[in-house]
């Protein structure tokens, strides 16, 4: 490929026979591999490598420097045994509702009410709500840390309306601590979906509005039996991007509570970072960084099949 | 009525988002010496702040190793995506399948699964601690959405281009290089756009495979900043506005291509 990369014939085939052009043809079949092999062996190396390494590395007992030894799939079993790991997977599991059941719900409420009245101002709104989308998770976990602090805004909001009792240190509390940190995975999903349906309601077919309508539907039904079954499609999407981002959720629970109080907010992230760096338990940070991963995989699987059109 | 309703969700909904953003402002103005500041505009701005944070954490380096990174993965990343997905979209073997699979595995794969591994690999390859260490996982990383962005818009320009061009007689280079690039270039914008803001705000590989505070990136500095400086807020938070400034003027000089970049990105 180099040689073409460097002297690009103008002519590459000439115009002969077509005899010469099947044969060429033939072996042209083969050059769409010259083209797709520097990225795939970037990502052969970089991702798909490291990722059946750490597969292989989680059979083992490691501590980083030393010797291994093969335990099979007892690192597995620790992941069971252990209520940190356990948690770690079960928070991240957990944060889906935040990251994607309440930001679809909101989504769907706001882009059916919306797509009916348009407004001048919209693209100001777009550009606003698509902001958290582009931040760094860091300094947005900086920021929210900051907001649920002991006497920070938030609290200080409830003394203001009245609700001073409620006022506490959201991030210490053991009850509070994963709401709080789930909630913004709302604030960061929410415009997302929100945007992303309301393209899918822009693509609804209006004569199913008008035979509902004609069927003596009001707005609620309207929503139900129209409007969700025709965005199966962009709520599968919406639910595929959010769900990755729910399960690999990590910059936001490092920066904030580091995983505590005790496990009540830990991710798999925060445990495969401590597993390795401070308990020097690679194979077991590995066990569970597989078992993320599978899972993740497998979650996509299921929602691929299942808002599939048929 | 309705529409007084509408409106008024929408920019209750816009409020929501931008309340941090003031918020952080206002903290990162206040007199140094409050510790705690609660919501309040300061009565007299201390812009000073960011002076002193940009001199505390050395937001210089760090700024500029992001820098290094995110322009070290973009051009790789933007060549490879476009020879793989033009290589895509021509192909007609049956490896096609497998090949698309496991660009599919890639798109789910947390960056968990894979950092272990890098971590022991970067430094038996004594590649740990420099650029290179984030600046080569990344590429491969950004590779499947890449190449499914490039494929898509090469499959969806009109057939006769591409036929056209063979009849002329035209290599696969030649029709890729003066056929099918020129179409290409917001397609390629847009991708450059998000894989330079994926690679700025990429945290945990940062955080792991650069340890070295001198070739550290912006939000992992941001990060240690926070274990240093917790409670010193005005300080935090004009380092945020610091970490946060230049990804927020490219969105918005470019808003259109990230919103539809990262709205089409996850529909195809």
């Amino acid at each position: 490929m180099a040689e073409t990369a460097y002297a690009p014939r103008r002519v590459a085939v000439p115009r002969a026979g077509t005899a010469t052009r099947r044969r060429g043809r033939r072996a042209h079949r083969l050059v769409p591999l010259l083209y797709i092999a520097p990225g795939f062996l970037f990502y052969l190396t970089f991702v798909i490598a490291p990722w059946l390494q750490s597969v292989w590395i989680s059979l083992w007992e490691w501590n980083g420097v030393g010797v291994a030894t093969w335990v099979g799939l007892d690192n597995y079993a620790e992941i069971l045994a252990e209520p940190a790991l356990r948690a770690a997977l079960l928070n991240s599991f957990g944060f889906i509702i935040f990251y994607t059941v309440i930001p679809i719900a909101l989504g769907l409420v706001l882009a059916a009410v919306v797509a009916a009245t348009p407004w001048r101002a919209m693209p100001v709104i777009r550009t606003v709500l698509f902001l958290p989308q582009i931040l760094p998770l860091v300094a947005v976990g900086v920021v929210w840390k900051w907001i649920y602090s002991e006497d920070g805004p938030f609290n200080q909001l409830l003394v203001a309306v009245g609700l001073g009792d409620f006022a506490r240190a959201w991030l210490g509390d053991f009850t509070w601590a994963f709401p709080a940190v789930g909630l913004i995975g709302s604030w960061v999903s929410t415009g997302l979906c929100f945007l992303l349906l309301l393209s899918g309601i822009g693509r609804i077919d209006p004569s199913l509005y008008e035979a509902a309508k004609m069927d003596g539907c009001g707005p609620v039904r309207e929503f139900w039996h129209v409007t969700v079954p025709s965005l199966r499609r962009e709520i599968g999407v919406a639910a595929t991007v959010t769900i990755i981002a729910a399960l690999a959720g990590f910059d936001v629970v490092y920066v904030m509570t580091g995983g505590g109080p005790g496990h009540a907010t830990t991710v798999p992230g925060v445990q495969v970072y401590e597993l390795v760096f401070t308990a020097g338990r690679v194979g077991t940070a590995c066990a569970l960084a597989t078992v993320l991963s599978v899972l993740t995989c497998a979650v996509m699987y299921g929602i691929n099949r299942l808002t599939k059109e048929r | 009525m309705t529409r007084f309703l509408t409106r008024g969700a929408l920019v209750l909904a816009a409020a929501t988002v931008l309340f941090p953003f003031l918020a952080i402002l206002s903290a990162a103005l206040q007199p140094p010496s409050t510790l705690s500041p609660g919501l309040a505009w300061p009565s007299s701005p201390h812009w000073e702040n960011f002076a002193t944070a940009w001199t505390t954490a050395g937001f210089g380096s760090l700024l500029s190793s992001s820098a290094i990174v995110a322009f070290g993965v973009v051009p790789i990343a933007l060549v490879m995506a476009t020879l793989a997905g033009y290589g895509l979209a021509m192909c007609t073997l049956r490896i096609k399948g497998p090949l698309f699979a496991l660009l599919m595995l890639g798109l789910a794969l947390p960056f968990e699964a894979i950092v272990i591994p890098l971590y022991y690999d970067m430094r038996s390859a004594d590649l740990l601690n420099s650029h290179w260490a984030m600046i080569l996982p990344l590429i491969g990383a950004f590779m499947p959405f890449g190449v499914f962005w490039m494929r898509a818009h090469f499959e969806s320009l009109p057939r006769e281009l591409v036929e056209a061009a063979e009849m002329d007689g035209a290599s696969h280079w030649r029709t890729l290089v003066s056929v099918l690039l020129p179409t290409a270039r917001p397609a390629l914008t847009t991708l450059g756009l998000l894989n330079f803001m994926w690679a700025w705000n990429h945290f945990l590989l940062a955080l792991i495979l650069i340890q070295d505070p001198a070739k550290r990136t912006a939000p992992a500095g941001l990060g240690k900043f926070v274990q240093q400086f917790g409670k010193n807020i005005p300080l935090l938070s004009a380092g945020t506005i610091i970490v946060i400034t230049p990804i927020v003027l490219l969105y918005l000089f470019f808003q259109r291509h990230f919103i539809k970049g990262i709205l089409q990105g996850a529909v195809k």
